[in-house]
């Protein structure tokens, strides 16, 4: 059943098949009995309110799908939101977290990704220079291999002390 | 289909097995499970050692779906595993398949409701049994059933190919038929070993399905091995059992699963009950998470004070007002004569005074008389444990949120360890859902990049320590003096107040001179200190907690320099206490004498005296109970009003002026207000604080505060939507949630000390009250001990109070409290380690 393997209950799992199906009234059918095979495409996806103002929305839903290209199935729907919600566990979402920053998919996360990053959430108004000291410095702290870009176990050392982490990376449906 | 030909499939497929190979059969018979047993405890480790195996898998394909599907049956089975050949199951498997199917597409009838589950299930239920399950199964088969079928349907609303559906629904029926074969093979022995292993195995499975949802997988495979795992538990769980004992173990895993599933439900119930979820979540995506936290912690707070209140009301207002006497008939209820042409007036009620001090509201109303009504309620002794449960029950649900919210804060980090990082992952807040906060929130985390940037090139300059240690001293100097001056402040009102009470023309000002002061003083001195801490030139972090530290002290010392005036009034009433009463004797018997000199009867009894007649004591009491809810609605007052003026008129001015004003009143001075959410939260942490020490003397107190907390909550999130601003710095204190909970406990205490002490030491008022006539508060439990409880109890708590098992008892506990502070910190430790944790006892 959904229920054991999500951190919802019935009722927020029946809200969200909701949500999906108006996201696609045509195409998402509301009787699930058939096990039809619908995949909403990442453009959809990022149009619901929870998503639409986050600069890491394309990289979220990419994470989640099973493609890497953006098309969510409602299983992998329920996912991510199961993922971010409040009640996940912090090493769940830490994985998860790696695997959204990690922009060129190879584990680690590098330079460009932390560059990437950054431009996002400044909207490009940091100066190059800027951006750089800030990149430097940010892989100076969290690298503890110095190999020049974090592996997971160097992100998961520096995001297991940030005391904002659990309340800001989470999603309410 | 009729049973006979899958069995004889079944029997086909046996003569492979036998030999050892893969395969998942699904059906067995009793001759290829006593062929199997002598394997299954092989076959059992080799699962867990596959197991594992399977997790390290990534996302599979469509063919590697079948196959751990496949595999999966096979440590289902608990058979021997060999991955290659599966060709040869895969004809019985179709044939069957296709039976199912028919099977299936009634059981899929349900749709996402699960409602009618119950329905389809009893549909396959009874298509199974058509199908010749026999009848020995009966129940235990249903409820198998029953649990395949809704993971069966739950997987279905994911499901991606039909012919994977199709191999589910063979599976399905495997592990019914496989139940099939448990029943008949009942009478077979199991040796000790297998037993144990396989009860291993399932409780193996039963903890992958408890921790199944933090994996991080993806859904489809974690459906697949939920499945197989549930799957698996369900049919050996009935086997484990045996002979005789057999019936009952199944009557009880079938006990422990209606409870699980009826924890489900009452879990779900209690979400839907959650309220303002929806409003909370706008504000939240308008806003951010901080100022959302606000939110729900004021709901936290609605939520204990309802349960506060129904204690209270249940057990001490209503039984008084039911079955106590009523108004009028005894002195205590009575208005006295001299206020009665007052009593009514709108001005005397807004003080309290009047018919509300002769209410339920306040502890003066009640009676003394040991048990009421019809049921003998012990009314005095159901007022002490009330008011002691009322602090019992909100120290454990305080301390219960503090330690599921300790996981949570993950340590205080250095300011200084990761910064650049910390920024760069965890500032941008998820849960915006809103274009103008998302800009705010790009602008903010702008800044602060830029501003960490300076910091860290203004860390090479040298600083003039001295310079700033000189201020930072000067700035704590005049806080304290401000501090000081506060409490004084307050202490004069107090006196005053109580030459007051001795006169009557007072204007509206005087008579609430000492409320207003105090809520005047929790307005203007915060915004004084910060801008006092402008000298100190913290990092933001750290001079936000210093400012929180301030206002702390701020209140507490506010509180307790109310409450030492407030003790001194209270002597002041005891002192006349005594001469008030020896007056009410005299008048009484004055009476007596006045009746019988006019009667000239001996013989009759006169009357007694009119109610209102009677000469009242000061019941101080009573009057404290009346200050103590004064203060807290003058400080509802004070805080709405502030809202409505400080941030509605504001924002009105704010919006309609710009039009005509010189200078951008949006942008720069006065602009919009921002939501202080420490200020806020302060304020309910100390008006909780008020509410805790003032409930015992006015039971009506706590009323009061849900009708505040409820309308504060609407009145809240209009004026942070309507007027309020998102906030332009990114910061917010750490571990905030916490932080805030700590001083609720801290206040609680704080709260506990006043009450505990006054029924510990203070005598109770002679004429009002549930404990007049007593010596001392608690004597109304000696009481019930010598009167109410079995004689043999009453020696045995005497041998309880000897001091000498006293000392050991607290020596022990103090061992125990020791044992367990000394273990969570070598969890903390071992935490980041990453290790065990260490049970406590």
């Amino acid at each position: 059943m959904l229920h054991d393997c999500t951190f919802f209950t019935r009722k927020e799992i029946l809200q969200l098949h909701g949500r999906f199906h108006e996201l696609a009234p045509h195409l998402v059918p509301l009787d699930y009995t058939n096990q039809p095979d619908i995949r909403l495409p990442l453009a959809l996806i990022v149009s619901m309110p929870e998503l639409k103002e986050n600069p890491f929305r394309n990289r979220i839903v990419e994470v989640f799908s099973e493609d890497g290209q953006g098309n969510l199935s409602f299983n992998d729907f329920v996912d991510m939101f199961s993922a971010l919600c409040e009640t996940a566990p912090r090493e769940l979402k830490t994985i998860y977290a790696f695997k959204i920053y990690d922009f060129n998919v190879d584990n680690f996360l590098c330079k460009e990704d932390l560059e990437k990053t950054l431009n996002r959430l400044t909207k490009g108004e940091l100066t190059p220079e800027e951006v750089n000291l800030v990149c430097t410095k940010a892989m100076e702290e969290a690298d503890l291999d110095g190999d020049s870009k974090l592996s997971f176990s160097d992100f998961e050392n520096m995001i297991s002390k940030a005391p904002d982490f659990l309340s800001t990376f989470h999603l309410r449906i | 289909m009729p049973r006979k030909s899958d069995v004889g499939a079944k029997i086909e497929d046996v003569g492979i097995e036998i030999d050892g190979d893969v395969s998942d059969s699904e059906d067995d018979t009793s001759r290829r499970r006593g062929n199997r047993r002598p394997t299954a405890g092989r076959g059992g480790a080799r699962g867990r050692g596959k197991k594992p195996a399977d997790e390290d898998e990534e996302d599979e394909e469509e063919e590697e779906a079948p196959r751990n599907r496949r595999g999966a049956n096979k440590k289902k089975a608990a058979k021997s595993r060999d991955t290659d050949d599966e060709s040869e199951d895969d004809t019985p498997k179709r044939r069957q398949g296709r039976a199912a199917n028919k099977g299936a597409a009634n059981k899929k009838k349900g749709g996402k409701a699960q409602d009618n589950d119950e329905d389809s299930e009893e549909e396959k239920g009874n298509k199974r049994n058509k199908k010749g399950a026999t009848g020995k199964k009966g129940k235990e088969e249903e409820t198998k059933d029953k649990k395949g079928d809704a993971k069966g349907k739950g997987k279905g609303k994911e499901k991606e190919d039909e012919k994977d559906k199709k191999k589910k629904k063979k599976k399905k029926k495997e592990s019914s038929s496989d139940t099939d074969s448990n029943t008949n093979s009942e009478e077979e022995s199991m040796s000790e070993g297998e037993m144990e292993r396989l009860k291993e195995e399932v409780e193996e499975k039963k903890k992958v399905i408890a921790i199944m949802r933090n994996k991080p997988w993806r859904m489809k495979r974690r459906l697949v091995h939920l499945k197989e795992c549930q799957e698996f538990v369900d049919k050996f769980e009935g086997a484990l059992g045996k002979g005789k004992g057999r019936k009952f173990y199944a009557y009880k895993v079938m006990m422990t699963k209606k409870w699980i599933k009826f924890q489900r439900d009452f879990e779900n119930f209690k979400t839907t009950c959650i309220p303002w979820e929806r409003k909370i979540k706008e504000v939240e995506s308008h806003f951010g998470s901080s100022v959302a936290s606000y939110f729900i912690f004021l709901r936290w707070m609605y939520g204990m004070n309802m349960v506060l209140f129904g204690l209270t009301f249940g057990l001490v207002v209503i039984p008084e007002v039911l079955m106590g006497l009523p108004y009028g008939s005894i002195p205590r209820k009575t208005v006295p004569r001299a206020e009665q042409s007052t009593a009514q007036d709108y001005s005397v009620l807004m003080d309290f005074n009047g018919y509300c001090k002769y209410s339920v509201l306040f502890y003066g109303y009640y009676n003394n008389q040991r048990t009421i009504g019809l049921l003998k309620f012990r009314l005095p002794l159901s007022y002490l444990m009330v008011g002691v449960g009322t602090f019992g029950y909100s120290l454990m649900v305080v301390i219960r949120t503090m330690a599921k919210n300790a996981d949570v804060g993950g340590g205080d980090g250095d300011d200084g360890e990761f910064t650049f990082a910390w920024k760069m992952f965890t500032s941008w807040d998820y849960l915006i859902g809103n274009a103008e906060t998302a800009d705010n929130k790009y602008a903010s985390i702008t800044t602060s990049f830029k501003e960490s940037i300076v910091d860290e090139q203004e860390n090479q300059k040298d600083e003039n320590i001295h310079l700033r240690r000189f201020l930072r001293v000067l700035a704590n100097f005049m806080i304290i003096c401000c501090l000081g001056g506060s409490g004084y402040l307050i202490f004069f009102v107090v006196k005053r107040s109580q030459e007051f009470a001795n006169r009557d023309d007072l204007s509206w000002y005087e008579k609430n001179e000492l409320e207003l002061i105090m809520s005047l003083l929790g307005l203007v001195c915060p915004p004084l200190f910060e801008t006092i801490a402008e000298l100190e030139e913290y990092h933001p972090r750290i001079a936000l907690k210093w400012q929180l530290g301030r206002i702390f002290a701020l209140f507490l010392g506010n509180l307790y320099t109310f409450l030492f005036a407030l003790f001194d009034e209270v002597n002041n009433k005891l002192e006349e206490e005594v001469s008030i009463r020896n007056a009410s004797i005299w008048a009484q018997k004055e009476y007596y004498a006045n009746f019988t000199l006019y009667n000239n009867d001996t013989d009759t009894t006169p009357p007694p005296m009119d109610p209102s007649d009677v000469i009242r004591g000061p019941c101080w009491e009573t009057a404290v109970g009346i200050e103590f809810v004064k203060l807290t609605v003058s400080d509802i007052q004070v805080t709405y009003l502030t809202i409505l003026i400080g941030d509605f008129a504001r924002a009105v001015i704010v919006r309609f002026l710009n039009y005509c004003w010189c200078w951008d009143l949006e942008a720069t001075y006065p602009s919009y207000g921002e939501f202080d959410i420490s200020g806020n939260v302060l304020g309910l942490v100390f008006n909780q604080g008020m509410i805790w020490m003032g409930a015992f003397y006015a039971p009506g107190l706590v009323g009061i505060n849900v009708l505040r907390l409820l309308s504060s909550m609407y009145y809240q999130c209009w004026a942070v939507m309507a007027t309020n601003v998102p906030h332009e710095r990114v910061f917010k204190a750490s571990k905030s949630n916490n932080f805030y909970m700590g001083l609720l406990l801290l206040i609680l205490f704080l709260s506990l000390l006043p009450v505990v002490y006054t029924i510990m030491t203070l005598p109770p008022s002679f004429d009002c009250g549930p404990f007049s006539g007593k010596a001392k508060m608690f004597d109304v439990i000696m009481e019930t001990i010598d009167l109410d409880l079995p004689a043999f109890l009453g020696t045995l708590m005497g041998y309880a109070a000897n001091p000498g098992l006293i000392i050991p008892a607290v020596l022990l506990m103090w061992n125990d409290i020791y044992w367990i502070f000394q273990t969570f910190l070598t969890n903390q430790k071992l935490k980041n380690w990453d290790c065990k944790i260490i049970q406590p006892p």
